[in-house]
């Protein structure tokens, strides 16, 4: 509606700072994957694992924080950001396109994986839930994701998040290069 | 609650407009072909870092004058890094971690329930599984 244009890397990331400094100051912490594990203990996981057994009333906060990620990712897409592609580097774009993605370079998402497509591509839905298997599995083992490790750790000198973000560029790295030439061309 | 749901919703939009929430953006950063994500995390953690360190310096409390919450990790490497390769490789299937997995949703990309509900599962395997994994 507004069509604004993107925001770059030196408004984007302070704000996420700011976003983190807010959360300390108000006696709380910047950690988005704990919420994972707090929606598994209300769905009831604790009478599997004792890892699910804790008061996850005192963590209801953070569900409030998701749920104005959720508002915040509608406002963005629907009143303010212009509808234009992500502007990627040409060299990402043509090397995406040699594998199948087709609209690398032409759009915010990626069609076949997030467009009404995706529901009619078995290949598509088995990537985007083995992907997500990975992010819940993952983060919890590493205590920790993106906001917990890479920018809160950091931020408070943390040598096991250095080496949790040395993993995650692994994992990354190993899928870029080795997995994704594989599964994209089946889409 | 009312100002972390707004502090969340300024969240939200932030990632959206920084097109931190596209998975074109995180494939361009695991090929190492742009500054744009570096530029993010990394601005993210030098602004992060001076924070910690005037608010360690000034003593600064939280609300009700509790001492700030900082993070202290367990000493250790195996979950570390085990752990975050796990999460690395979700991240550049979905180009999603935790957060944008739910901003993504707000942004109208329903597919990524599917992630979601996988990103549910894996954390309830974790909590199955957890005895029999390093840590």
């Amino acid at each position: 509606m507004l069509d604004l244009q993107p925001w770059p890397w030196y408004v984007t990331g302070p704000i996420i700072a700011v976003t983190m400094a807010t959360l300390l100051l108000s006696g709380r912490r910047f950690g988005i994957s704990s919420n994972l594990r707090t929606m598994c203990t209300i769905a009831g996981a604790g009478k599997v694992s004792d890892y699910f057994k804790f008061n996850w009333k005192s963590q209801s906060w953070n569900l409030i924080f998701i749920l104005g990620t959720v508002a915040g990712g509608a406002i963005a897409r629907f009143l303010l950001l212009s509808p234009g592609p992500v502007d990627i580097n040409p060299d990402t774009a043509s090397a995406l396109q040699s594998i199948g993605i087709e609209d690398a370079g032409n759009a915010y998402a990626p069609s076949i994986l997030f467009g009404p497509d995706a529901w009619h591509h078995p290949v598509a839905l088995a990537m985007l839930l083995l992907g997500g298997l990975c992010v819940g599995f993952g983060t919890r083992w590493a205590n920790g994701c993106t906001s917990g490790h890479a920018i809160s750790g950091l931020s408070a000198l943390q040598w096991p998040s250095l080496i949790a973000v040395v993993g995650f560029f692994l994992g990354g790295l190993v899928v870029s290069q080795g997995l994704l030439p594989i599964l994209l061309p089946l889409l | 609650m009312l100002r972390i749901f707004l502090l969340g919703s300024i969240f939200g939009i932030t990632l959206t407009m920084g097109e931190v929430i596209s998975w074109f953006r995180i494939q361009e950063m695991f090929r190492f072909e742009s500054f744009h994500m570096y530029g993010v995390i990394g601005g993210a953690v030098v602004l992060g870092v001076l924070f910690n360190l005037a608010a360690k310096r000034g003593q600064w409390k939280a609300e009700g004058g509790k001492p700030l919450d900082i993070y202290q990790y367990e000493f250790g490497w195996k979950r570390y890094l085990l752990g975050g390769t796990v999460f690395g490789m979700g991240w550049a299937i979905t180009g999603a971690c935790p957060g944008p997995l739910f901003i993504t949703l707000g942004a109208g990309y329903w597919p990524i329930v599917i992630a979601i509900i996988g990103a549910l599962i894996g954390t309830f395997l974790y909590g199955i599984v957890m005895r029999n994994l390093p840590h």
